[in-house]
């Protein structure tokens, strides 16, 4: 019988062909991984003449070439040495109470300590999944904390603890007081906001939307400079705002934004069947937002909340720009210091700030993906 | 049905709120008058018209400290900052997509590169990535005192980059409209060619063409003015008795912020591409494989297009971080809109509320636009899905 595929057909068999050379060992998975095809060679080459050339690099400058004695720049000075001179890490090994504390009284850093300390406690609390009352853990973090911290820091003569100006904290506690305020503040911000953008009644839906996406629209060092000017021009007489307010009131602002779009993202991805189910049962709708909405949404976006935190943390630095005296900007002026005028000190701040906020900010992220292939692996069974 | 209770609840929540917010505003814009009468400031727009009598570092138009106006210091502020970061945006963007295709990549090293260049640059401050990127930038030029230079009129100093400034006044004005002509005659280039596809015809050739007319045509137009005897005037730049006066100055802040700008964002873009190419089912790339493909025409062809729905709405938004990102250059000293007028001007006229709110206008309205673009694409999007 003819068939129209006949015609192509094949009538005789193909020899068979030769095994693959390879299939294990470290030379075919070499091949497989870095030298696949010309394109492919080059780039492995090229990378690992890049490696070639930056590891020793930085390995010479960060830890062999290092000086980590000395009490001025001249140990840091290769003519006055003798040999290449790497990071100076000296210099940063004198600063180092400067670049946490700023000009803090010397007498009273046990205050920043306890301070830490407190921090510390309280974000194990919430970020340890399995610690105990987490609930009283938030109340402890968003409540306590904050009027504890601002009575530590800022003094209470009531209590014996002697006022410290605002204008003596500087460096890392200024970072992480920016920090906290940002966090402290966007979080019930961002969700009531969220809830406001989801709201039935229309002026507060499209308040809360022109809020969000004006703060979303401008720069956050225009927001800090608005801060700075404005702020005392809209208070009422001679109300005057402190200077380390002022950028805390825009920062607030603005990252509450942020988070208000983070939280509004949980919330859609809560389906309308748990809302309605819960207002079949009879309950509020306050309750139901309460103890069903809420509870969920705010499970599945803590990694975009830490992420969002992350990015507030990096931005913390703007600060600097409006003369706060944050982490960057004591490490500035901590290197102008003529005492310690060396070729590498320059270098060697900018490796420090490097590694400190590097080391915070992955493992922030780490966290974050952590959690995030939790929540996975609980969707998945 | 509705709740007639619940209602009247609605009603009187939503206009005390509106009140609430009215007396605000009303009690802050009293203050601010009361404040500003005191200090002796006219409020209004008009000190746009007066003489700013200082000096930008970095001009795309003629500026000079002796003639002109808040108005002009405002545009060169606002034509710098969109000069930054639309080559921002394009170098990004290149670096970006090389880098994020590099993140799923069948090499192993590219791979391990790539995700270390994404968590660096991620998890560090911008402000502290254009702080070495100044200090490596100026240690890398030779001094001003020795400056570098090509042909007759390019120098590169620690003082900047300084090229020949074509003045497009005149007739001259007809450079800039041929390349207008140029990517209105591509655009139409890609039209026919998506009709052609469309029919199931040979797609027209679009890149060489498109990149001819967009060259060519200024240059023919420039070409033809001089033969004309009517040449595009050129200021070229020369040494003078302290630095180099004249020209178009590119100054190290400009690079610092440029690069700086340019690798962070491509660490986020990067992360957009690797989530639009993991968003592309692997059926495809399979399909494609076994269609006898090669790795490059498979994501070329296949991956890239159906990534690009998912990629291009967080690339936009992103576009638009690099835009406010570039307010930065407040600190390196590279003269953008926020560090020449919500700085100089700020300081000089003290009009506070102005200088903020037409700065603020300016990025809300960046924003916007791009919201309303965003939202057409997304619904074209939306509706050719298959």
């Amino acid at each position: 019988m003819r068939s129209e595929t006949e015609g192509y057909v094949r009538k005789t068999l193909i020899p068979p062909a030769p095994p693959p050379r390879r299939l294990g060992g470290p030379l075919a998975w070499a091949r497989t991984n870095l030298f696949a095809n010309w394109a492919d060679g080059v780039v492995t080459v090229a990378i690992l003449a890049a490696l070639a050339w930056l590891v020793p690099l930085a390995l010479r400058f960060l830890v062999l070439d290092a000086v980590w004695t000395g009490t001025s720049g001249e140990a840091c000075r290769p003519e006055v040495v003798g040999r290449p001179v790497g990071a100076c890490w000296a210099f940063i090994g004198e600063k180092i109470n400067y670049l946490a504390y700023g000009s803090y009284p010397a007498a009273e850093r046990w205050r920043p300590n306890l301070f830490f300390a407190l921090l510390a406690f309280g974000a194990a609390w919430m970020l340890w999944l399995g610690a105990p009352k987490r609930a009283w853990g938030a109340a402890y973090l968003f409540l306590v904390f904050p009027v504890l911290a601002y009575a530590l820091l800022a003094g209470m003569p009531a209590l014996g603890l002697a006022a410290v100006a605002t204008g003596l904290w500087g460096g890392l506690l200024v970072t992480v007081v920016v920090s906290m305020v940002g966090i402290v503040a966007s979080l019930p911000l961002g969700i009531l906001l969220a809830l406001g953008r989801r709201s039935d009644w229309p002026v507060v839906r499209y308040a809360c939307i022109g809020f969000i996406e004006f703060w979303r629209g401008v720069p956050l060092i225009t927001v800090l400079f608005m801060a700075n000017v404005m702020l005392p021009l809209f208070l009422p007489g001679d109300v005057t705002v402190d200077r380390l307010v002022r950028p805390l009131v825009g920062i607030a602002l603005f990252a509450s934004a942020y988070m208000a779009e983070v939280v509004r993202g949980g919330l859609q991805a809560i389906p309308p069947g748990q809302m309605q189910a819960a207002l079949a049962l009879g309950l509020t709708k306050t309750q139901a937002l309460r103890a069903v909405v809420l509870p969920q949404a705010l499970k599945i976006v803590v990694p975009g909340i830490v992420n969002t935190l992350i990015g507030l943390f990096k931005d913390t630095t703007l600060v600097s720009i409006v003369g706060i005296a944050d982490f960057i900007r004591v490490l500035e002026a901590a290197r102008a210091d003529p005492r310690w005028s060396a070729p590498a000190v320059p270098a060697t701040a900018y490796a420090f700030a490097a590694l400190f906020y590097f080391g915070v900010c992955f493992s922030m992220a780490r966290y974050a993906g952590f959690i995030e292939r939790r929540l996975a692996a609980g969707e998945a069974r | 049905m509705r709740n007639p209770r619940a209602s009247w609840r609605a009603l009187l929540v939503q206009a005390v709120l509106v009140l609430a917010l009215a007396t605000l505003a009303y009690l802050a814009a009293a203050n601010a008058a009361q404040k500003l009468a005191r200090q002796g400031i006219v409020a209004g727009f008009g000190f746009l018209d007066r003489a700013a009598g200082f000096d930008i570092g970095q001009s795309l138009i003629p500026y000079a400290a002796a003639t002109a106006t808040y108005r002009d210091a405002f545009l060169v502020g606002l034509l710098n900052t969109l000069l930054v970061s639309g080559l921002a945006i394009v170098l990004s963007t290149v670096l970006g997509f090389a880098i994020g295709i590099a993140r799923r990549s069948g090499n192993l090293l590219a791979r391990a590169f790539a995700a270390a260049y994404v968590e660096g640059f991620r998890n560090l401050p911008l402000l502290l990535q254009l702080l070495v990127w100044y200090v490596a930038v100026r240690v890398a030029l030779p001094p001003s005192s020795d400056p570098a230079q090509w042909g007759a009129g390019a120098y590169l100093s620690q003082r900047g980059l300084f090229l020949p400034r074509p003045e497009f006044s005149g007739f001259a004005a007809l450079v800039p409209l041929a390349v207008v002509a140029g990517i209105g005659a591509t655009g139409l280039l890609i039209r026919a060619s998506r009709r052609a596809v469309a029919l199931g015809q040979k797609p027209v050739p679009v890149l060489w063409p498109g990149a001819l007319l967009v060259l060519g045509l200024p240059a023919l137009t420039a070409a033809a003015l001089a033969l004309a005897g009517d040449p595009v005037p050129v200021a070229w730049p020369a040494r003078g008795p302290y630095d180099i006066e004249g020209g178009l100055a590119l100054r190290p802040e400009f690079a610092a912020l440029l690069i700086g700008l340019s690798t962070y964002s491509a660490a986020f873009i990067a992360e957009i591409v690797r989530s639009g190419l993991d968003s592309v089912a692997s059926g495809q790339r399979e399909a494609a494989a076994a269609l006898s493909l090669s790795r490059g025409q498979v994501l070329r062809l296949v991956v890239l297009p159906q990534a690009m729905r998912v990629i291009v709405p967080p690339l936009t938004s992103q576009y638009l971080n690099t835009t406010k990102n570039s307010s930065l250059a407040v600190l390196i000293g590279y003269p953008d809109l926020v560090h020449v007028f919500m700085g100089t001007v700020l300081n000089q006229t003290n009009q506070a509320v102005e200088v903020v709110a037409l700065t603020m206008a300016v990025y809300l309205t960046l924003s916007l636009a791009t919201a309303l673009v965003m939202n057409r694409y997304n619904a074209r999007a939306a509706g050719t899905r298959r």
